[in-house]
């Protein structure tokens, strides 16, 4: 399995032909307290850099981007009833969706967790 | 400084600097302190505060069978008590009534009480708005003196005079633009908004299904003239702008933006949320606007009412007259007409439509009306010298404690903008307002506009002495070398009023939105 | 000028501080040609308050004050007595003069005002969540209409006949705008609604069905029928009701399978007006809709200390917070008014909603019979709450204006709500209410009579 990341601070495990995404810890600090999140419907199609979820905290609501274009076959039920899951396990049990994965070349586009690192290190 | 008290009285912290000290009481109130608990908590189902006749449940009924089985589950409180309920609730609102209300862009001036007396007249407030025209001459009247004390005040040819709100009115105006953009046979598709703009202006765009593009702002905070005439093109419908910006700036170039703007065939809407800065002194006809809002419970103090309701009529100019939306006033050789869909025929095919059931809100024309007759031409123009003058001089008596990012931009109109520069670490915006709270103020907007990090937005007003205005700078002084200091006890402001910090984040994670024990009452 | 408390020796005070000669230097941004040199022409100059109360006292007395004469208006807007202690509470200055509760700490009164107000419209229309009201009830109504294209993904709402017109019409202009296709129809006049003709316009495409109850001519539309038939397509059913007073006598649109329910909630407190401003009620009988509503909705919660207390919340979905993104554009909603409906109806209570909703009804009830006895009127209605459908022998709407110069203000024309219809020229809507008297009902018989014979 193999971790990626975006510039719009969502992490992607891929495993196979199958991806699940989330937010970075960074995002979730910058959003502060998660209150609600809004998950695709599976079957979904997204594309990637599309609209894919919206993750709010009290004053802010902010969209979440498909890391890579595919169909969406998951989505985290355990979110509905606990958005704060995203502030306390963000990389872990706050995961957003999973998706198949449609072109595995867009992986190419994305950072590793070294790289990702530090580009956080210079916002 | 001023001190807090003419006396030099300070309510004492304790040493934690949590609360005031003194024994615990029976009921948790403090004397003129007191909680009020839910009407659904102190009535029940038996009780009511009015006199009618007991019903006969067994007399036939022509309801088809769809009479009420279930309780519906309201609470009723006697007289005493209903009136005891709203008053003890009362006492935990700020109100302009109770001091100076410095929200940006709110405009809280004083609500004459002439026109609350005017408005409950029975002629005005027992009038039915489908009564025959003949019986309600006094009423269309109101409505048709209102429009042309508008249309003067704006120099603008035409009004709509049904919105219910600001926000309805800027609908108004961006559904007559699209009506006027297509009777001409051009689909735009693009509306211009600065990032500096209040929310209802993208999301009123985005409803009359534009897409949003920013307008880019130079660093003194205006509308930057050059990347806006680049942008310009055959696909933009329109720009909003609004003047003064919600930087509480003017925005100078707003002739050469309208003549910009025109030129490309797009059109010109103005969010006159700010038109107390220049009301009776500017004609925003003059500047090239082809539509604007009115804000009555701003610049015409009809009262805010804790959130309403407002009104927004909008005035607009040749080119948008035709498309206004109906019912509206028409002065006739035989008294006043309502144009209705029936009645507006040939001379007003072109109509929109419809935005709302009835006149718009006639409550509100009455007191605006009122209000205006009461300062007139002079006074009003006298209303926004006053409402510059007041925040300028809070402008200059703040800017060397509380970064302010366009100072050096000249005075600013009716409000003062400062940002959170210069904080100690921790400290935000969030904390000098509820700061403020403890000081006796109602804070000033907070985080609007979005370009100013921290941003701090202060509206005096007119309606201010400047003993007011001297007291107020010397809270905002304190509280901000507070900040500036790093004092903790300001992360728990406030101490003083009737509630202390409340949990949003549990509001919106577990929203609790009704009384939902269905036992209680 | 009375509401100024700076004084000249003020200003030029102010005026040393800032570093200005005068105040036409505040004013340098503003570009010459855009200056006026003095106050706006074609204006009066200020006046005293005697003066200013004379002219508007003026106009007022030009109209005719619906308690002043035997009066039967309705369509939409209702004369209820409001009791004494309801118009001072909303004048008591903290409620007045008071802002948008964005500082909770010193805004309890009036979000706990709206905790009550939206607990009490729920329990009213039988939903579980209402908001903190919209505008009015014809704006909700399209707010409905456009929330369930949300929550639906689809965009086509079937109106019935007998939605009020000028709701009909409101939202027949926003959708011009949003793309919508909305399928309306003239009322059919008749005894029943016209419940078949309606679910038989219901497709796959349908977003919601949108029925008045009480409708436009005063009928009862069995509701449950049509709730069925909608959720058979998947679309909503969206409820309209402009008399709240109706609903302590007659079964709650969320018991009857309404899945969003708005109306106009003038009738309790707000008081006539010449039509505004009023009160937009908005509710949704299933919880989980409620991130697609329209409009301010407050919360409960605590603070600090561990104490209750409200908030304003879920505002992710308001403009000001989504811009283009927002479920709608609306920035206010109708406080002042939400106030007067709650303060009336904690007045009123269960007890006396009920006694003053059969109260209405049986005054109608007289009215109708005592009507429908005039030679040449025919009550339309099988059933109906407090307003009822007449057929006359002739023009509805001279009748309504020849009745006016005689003082009777006999109720509204289906031909001025609907003109150009000339098959509805002759019916006669007719409202009852408790401020009816038996008086005012004989003396619009009377008047019926002479003007048909």
């Amino acid at each position: 399995m193999s971790r990626y990341f975006t510039e719009e601070h969502e992490w992607i495990d891929v495993e196979g032909d199958t991806a699940t995404v989330g937010i970075t810890d960074y995002a979730q600090e910058q959003l502060g307290d998660i209150v609600f999140v809004e998950l695709p419907d599976v079957g979904t199609v997204v594309e990637q850099g599309g609209d894919a979820a919206v993750v709010e905290s009290v004053k802010a609501a902010s969209d979440v981007y498909a890391p890579i274009s595919g169909e969406v076959t998951e989505a985290n039920g355990a979110l509905e009833d606990d958005p704060a899951l995203v502030n306390t396990s963000p990389e872990e049990d706050g995961w957003f969706f999973k998706l198949t994965i449609s072109d595995k070349s867009e992986l190419e586009g994305l950072m590793n967790e070294k790289t990702y690192a530090v580009f956080v290190e210079g916002l | 400084m001023n001190a807090p008290n003419k006396s030099g009285w300070k309510p004492e912290m304790t040493a934690d600097g949590e609360t005031i000290g003194g024994p615990p009481t029976h009921t948790g109130n403090r004397a003129l302190m007191l909680d009020e608990a839910l009407i659904f908590e102190i009535g029940d189902r038996n009780t009511t505060g009015v006199d009618l006749p007991q019903p006969d449940l067994a007399a036939p009924n022509r309801l088809g069978g769809l009479e009420r089985k279930a309780d519906i589950g309201l609470p009723g409180l006697s007289e005493p008590e209903t009136v005891r309920h709203y008053t003890r609730l009362s006492r935990q609102n700020y109100a302009i009534d109770l001091g100076l209300f410095p929200l940006g862009s709110c405009t809280m001036k004083h609500n004459p009480r002439l026109n609350e007396k005017v408005a409950r007249l029975p002629g005005f407030a027992d009038l039915h708005p489908m009564a025959p025209t003949s019986t309600t001459q006094g009423a269309l009247g109101v409505i048709y003196e209102l429009a042309e004390w508008l249309k003067t005040l704006t120099g603008m040819p035409a009004v709509a005079m049904s919105p219910k709100a600001g926000a309805h009115g800027e609908l108004c105006g961006i559904l007559a633009i699209r009506a006027a953009l297509e009777a001409r046979g051009d689909a735009r598709k693009v509306v211009l908004c600065p990032e500096s703009a209040h929310g209802t202006n993208p999301a009123t765009a985005a409803f009359a299904g534009y897409e949003v593009e920013d307008i880019p702002a130079t660093p003194e905070g205006r509308v930057d003239l050059a990347a806006l005439e680049a942008r310009l093109g055959p696909d933009i419908a329109a720009v909003m702008i609004t003047n003064p910006n919600t930087c509480g700036l003017f925005e100078r170039d707003f002739r050469k933006i309208a003549d910009a703007v025109h030129a490309a065939g797009a059109l010109v809407y103005c969010d006159g949320a700010n038109f107390n800065a220049i009301v009776g002194r500017v004609r925003p006809g003059d500047l090239g606007v082809d539509a604007m809002h009115i804000n009555l419970h701003k610049t015409f103090s009809t009262p805010h009412g804790g959130g309403g309701p407002g009104s927004g009529p909008v005035v607009f100019s040749e080119a948008l007259a035709p498309f206004a939306p109906l019912p509206f006033v028409e002065k006739t050789a035989d008294g006043y007409e309502l144009v209705e869909e029936e009645t507006a025929g040939e001379h007003h095919a072109r109509s929109f439509g419809r935005m709302t059931a009835f006149h718009g809100q006639m409550g509100m024309f009455t007191r605006a009306l009122t209000y205006m007759l009461s300062h007139g031409a002079d006074g009003l123009k006298q209303v926004s010298e006053d409402a510059v003058l007041n925040a300028n001089y809070i402008l200059r008596s703040l800017e060397d404690v509380l970064f302010a990012p366009y100072a050096d931009s000249g005075p600013c109109m009716h409000e003062a903008l400062f940002g959170d520069k210069g904080f100690a670490e921790g400290m935000s915006t969030l904390d000098l307002a509820k700061g403020l709270i403890d000081e006796g103020f109602h804070p000033m907007t907070m985080y609007f506009p979005l370009v100013v990090h921290g941003a701090m937005l202060v509206e005096p007003t007119e309606t201010e002495s400047k003993a007011a205005l001297d007291q107020f700078i010397g809270a905002m002084r304190s509280v901000a070398s507070r900040a500036i200091a790093g004092d903790e006890s300001l992360k728990t402001a406030p101490h003083y009023a009737p509630m202390r910090r409340l949990d949003e984040t549990l509001a919106a994670r577990k929203p609790v939105l009704a009384w939902a024990d269905p036992g209680i009452v | 000028m009375r509401y100024l408390p700076l004084t000249d020796a003020d200003r030029s005070a102010m005026l040393d501080v800032i570093g200005a000669s005068d105040v036409d230097a505040l004013f340098v941004d503003v570009p010459p040609e855009a200056q006026l040199d003095g106050p706006i022409h074609g204006l009066p100059m200020h006046a005293g308050e005697m003066a200013v109360e004379r002219h508007m006292a003026a106009l007022a007395g030009q109209n005719m004050a619906a308690s002043s004469v035997p009066f039967f208006l309705g369509a939409g807007a209702y004369k209820h007595h409001v009791p004494a202690s309801v118009d001072h509470i909303i004048q008591r200055g903290e409620f007045l003069t008071a802002y948008t509760p964005y500082q909770p700490e010193i805004a309890q009164g009036t979000l706990q005002m709206l905790f009550e107000f939206q607990s009490q419209v729920a329990r009213l229309y039988g939903c579980a969540v209402a908001n903190a009201s919209m505008y009015d009830g014809s704006t909700a109504c399209w707010e409905a209409v456009a929330m369930a294209g949300r929550v639906t993904k689809r965009k086509r709402a079937v109106l019935s006949g007998a939605l009020h017109p000028h709701y009909t019409n409101v939202v027949k202009t926003m959708a011009k705008f949003t793309g919508d296709t909305i399928a309306d129809a003239q009322p059919a006049v008749q005894p029943k609604s016209d419940n078949a003709g309606l679910i038989s316009r219901i497709d796959d495409e349908t977003s919601c069905v949108v029925v008045q109850y009480p409708d436009i001519l005063g009928r009862l539309p069995d509701l449950q029928e049509i709730a069925d038939a909608a959720h058979a397509r998947g679309a909503l059913l969206i409820v309209v009701n402009t008399e709240p007073v109706a609903l302590g006598a007659i079964t709650s649109p969320g018991e009857l399978g309404a899945d969003i329910v708005v109306g106009e909630g003038q009738s309790i407190g707000v008081g006539l007006q010449f039509g505004g401003p009023y009160l937009g009620l908005f509710a949704v009988r299933d919880p989980k809709h409620v991130r697609q509503m329209p409009g301010r909705l407050c919360g409960e919660t605590v603070d600090a200390e561990g104490k209750r207390g409200f908030v304003l919340t879920l505002s992710t979905r308001e403009q000001h917070i989504r811009r283009e993104k927002a479920t709608s554009n609306i920035c206010t909603n109708s406080g002042l008014c939400a106030l007067a409906f709650s303060v009336h109806m904690t007045l009123l209570g269960e007890k006396g909603l009920r006694a003053l909703a059969t109260e209405n009804h049986r005054l109608a009830c007289i009215a109708a019979d005592a009507l429908a006895a005039v030679p040449g009127v025919r009550l339309l209605n099988d059933a109906f709450f407090n307003e009822f459908t007449l057929l006359l022998e002739a023009d509805a709407r001279q009748i309504v204006r020849d009745l006016a110069a005689e003082n009777v203000l006999a109720g509204v024309s289906l031909g001025r709500l609907y003109p150009g219809h000339p098959e509805l020229s002759r019916g006669l809507l007719v409202a009852v209410t408790e401020t009816t008297t038996e008086e005012d009902i004989q003396a619009l018989a009377a008047a019926l009579r002479e003007k048909l014979a």
